[in-house]
């Protein structure tokens, strides 16, 4: 099985410990992975602020690097979900099996490789942050907003094979961190507002770790946790999944 | 031209600068977002209930035409006479007339927001007709000299404190008084006195019946009923997509209208009218204002669906923490900024940008109408249409030659850590609006290309 990692260009330039443990992970699994070396961005930045029509380059880059993957797995559900909808291409049949090969990490790990053991400790109490695009977008756990008869979370799932760990319940349990892209600046005060109310809820919650599928929700949470000099940290998920003593 | 109204961020920035007020709003929107919660979760069918509620609107929007002239015919035959206004202008023109009409200088409301799209008030005031709003939450605010800031809880923005204080100054309560059983009593005093000398009242309309040619009304306060009752010309304003085919369907919709709005079962009074009582005179205006050219455009029609429970504005992160006003537009939250665009682009062209697209309004939407996906939809079209500011397209401009290009990529990504690295005072300053309340991310040496690349090599 050939697996194609496609790594966020913020997590590539500012996170690479979030991609080294998602590669890890996966070859963990038994996966045969590569890193195509020519990939950039998935284009959702100039997307979100109303430009698709400026993202046809990076859509172009996309495809050229990951046609020949009979998966792509990516550590952000922002960015899954984002070539899930809206990549197209002029070579457009490459373009529609990648919108239907691509997979967020933790759902790749369940759905494809149905993971059922992990060979990881991690003895920290660790609130789990709902990051929307994964929760609501590619469905990776049940939504408060919905009346569903069996409750499931894929993150949690896997979280729950970590020894040591305690997950704590949130107030909100998937309530938006505010980071919304390039809303993040564009409405600073509510955004940051945001992420200040969704960061109290873990610390109300006496966490030591928070966690996500998603850097760019843990970026967000990161800086507000800074500024405020707290010793709580952020992890990716994947970090989790592959801590050690 | 240029806009008129503050922009959404500017708006919220001013909301945002009493950060307890702000954790105050949040706590008591959130509050009604739970009560919702608790009630839908008791009905099993919930989910089965918002598909059916969604497809007969998806057929009342596809057959428009047809369902609005069997609505028209039955309501004539029931004695009812049919306005039809193509905008605002005409809308408040014919309710003025009728008000002359009946030789009255007063009339009393009951809520509407469609007579707050059209500025109903300030057109009858402007035209010496003396209005007023005979519910609770519209009575305050317009005694502030405010709008609504919510579509279901007109007043929900302000404190006990805060009515106090605007009772006191004008119906005289005590100063300082703020027991809310103490200050809705006298608003009852107040109001009861105003129904029973107005001839003329009007009502909203939440279902208009094609096959009966009645309409259903749905009120907590039986203010509707109280001002209706009395009055001897009674005006019900309705934009046209109010219309489902049948009286079954009130089956899906009031089941689902008052738990999303406000985790009731049902409204306290679903009040069903279908012709004049002897000597009353019963009148409907059916108001287009913008909705055909709504109904026209394939991504957005379905924003028509709308039943008005306003459970995206109660469940919208953005919006428990900017408030109502921060809309600019009678209907505000998520379900205003997919309906404003259409009704002026360079007015509203801030608002489909207030929102994260977390996609929680379209979860709670009763009858699941796309509203995240269509929030994005519209920041395409204006954007492509010209609204955006120019710096905005030179950035993004920019932004997708480097990030198209993987040699520009990896160059400006290495400078960027650089930068960030060893002079963080060029980003780590006022004029970076990430900065002003959180860290930068710490770069690191080496991105994962060239981790990935030297491990290889290894």
């Amino acid at each position: 099985m050939k697996v194609g990692l496609f790594i966020p260009c913020y997590i590539d330039q500012f996170y690479p410990q979030v991609a080294i443990a998602t590669l890890k992970l996966l070859e963990k699994v038994g996966c045969d992975v590569s890193y195509p070396l020519q990939q950039t961005c998935c284009g959702q930045p100039m997307a979100n602020s109303g430009y698709e029509h400026l993202a046809g380059g990076c859509n172009e880059n996309f495809v050229r690097n990951f046609a020949d993957f009979d998966y792509i797995v990516s550590p952000s559900g922002s960015c899954t979900l984002h070539i899930k909808h809206h990549l197209h291409s002029t070579h457009e049949e490459d373009a529609a099996a990648i919108r239907s090969r691509i997979y967020e990490l933790t759902e790749f790990l369940t759905d494809v490789m149905h993971v059922s053991t992990l060979d990881a400790t991690f003895p920290y109490r660790v609130g789990l942050h709902q990051s929307c695009h994964g929760q609501r977008g590619l469905g990776l756990a049940q939504m408060s907003e919905l009346v569903v008869s069996a409750p499931f979370s894929k993150p949690v799932q896997l979280l729950n094979l970590v020894n040591g760990i305690e997950l704590v319940q949130l107030d909100r349990r998937d309530e938006c961190c505010g980071f919304g892209g390039t809303f993040c600046v564009t409405e600073e005060a509510v955004s940051a507002k945001m992420g200040k109310d969704r960061v109290a809820d873990h610390l109300r919650h006496g966490v030591n770790y928070i966690t996500g599928v998603d850097v760019s929700c843990l970026m967000h949470m990161e800086g507000i946790l800074k500024r405020a000099n707290s010793a709580v940290q952020v992890k990716h998920i994947a970090e989790i999944l592959t801590a050690t003593i | 031209m240029n806009k008129l109204t503050v922009d959404h961020a500017d708006a919220a920035t001013e909301f945002n600068k009493n950060e307890a007020r702000v954790d105050w709003h949040d706590e008591t929107l959130w509050f009604v977002r739970t009560k919702r919660d608790r009630a839908v979760a008791l009905v099993p069918e919930w989910e089965q209930l918002r598909e059916a509620a969604s497809q007969i609107k998806n057929h009342v929007l596809s057959n428009m035409h047809d369902l609005l002239t069997q609505f028209e015919a039955n309501a004539i035959r029931n004695g009812i006479t049919v306005h039809w206004a193509a905008n605002g202008d005409e809308h408040n023109a014919i309710i003025h007339k009728l008000i002359q009409q009946a030789g009255a200088t007063q009339m009393v409301k009951s809520k509407s927001m469609l007579t707050e799209e059209c500025h109903l008030n300030k057109y009858l005031i402007d035209n010496g007709i003396d209005v007023i709003d005979s519910d609770l939450g519209e009575r305050i605010v317009q005694m502030r000299g405010e709008p609504p800031s919510h579509i279901v809880l007109p007043a929900i923005h302000l404190t006990k404190a805060e009515v106090g204080e605007t009772f006191h100054q004008h119906l005289g309560t005590d100063k300082g008084a703020t027991d809310p059983q103490y200050l809705t009593e006298a608003a009852r005093h107040h109001l009861r006195d105003t129904f029973l000398t107005r001839k003329v009242a009007l009502t909203g309309v939440n279902f208009a019946i094609a096959e009966t040619g009645g309409f259903v009304v749905c009120t907590n306060e039986g203010n509707a009923d109280m001002g209706a009752h009395l009055a001897d010309v009674h005006i019900a304003a309705m934009g046209f997509e109010k219309i489902i085919p049948r009286a079954e369907h009130l089956g899906v919709y009031l089941r689902l209208l008052a738990r999303s709005a406000t985790g009731q079962p049902i409204t306290t009074f679903s009040s069903h009218f279908h012709r004049p009582r002897p000597g009353q005179e019963m009148h409907i205006v059916i108001v287009d204002n913008g909705r055909s050219r709504q109904l026209g455009r394939a991504d957005f029609r379905n924003s028509l669906k709308c039943i008005r429970c306003a459970a995206c504005m109660n469940t919208c992160p953005v919006y428990r923490r900017s408030g109502g006003f921060s809309y600019h537009s009678a209907v505000a939250g998520p379900i205003g900024s997919i309906l404003a665009p259409n009704l002026d682009m360079r007015q509203n062209a801030d608002l489909p940008f207030a929102s994260t697209l977390c996609g929680s309004c379209s979860n709670v939407c009763p009858v699941k109408i796309d509203i995240h996906d269509q929030l994005y939809k519209w920041r395409q079209v204006l954007m492509q249409e010209g609204y955006g500011p120019g710096s905005k397209t030179v950035a993004m401009k920019a932004m997708a030659t480097v990030l198209e290009s993987p040699r520009l990529y990896r160059m400006a990504g290495k400078i960027g850590r650089g930068v960030l690295r060893f002079a963080p005072v060029t980003v780590e300053n006022r004029l970076n609006p990430w900065y002003n309340q959180r860290e930068m991310p710490e770069p690191p040496a080496e991105s994962f290309h060239d981790w990935y690349v030297n491990r290889k090599k290894e």
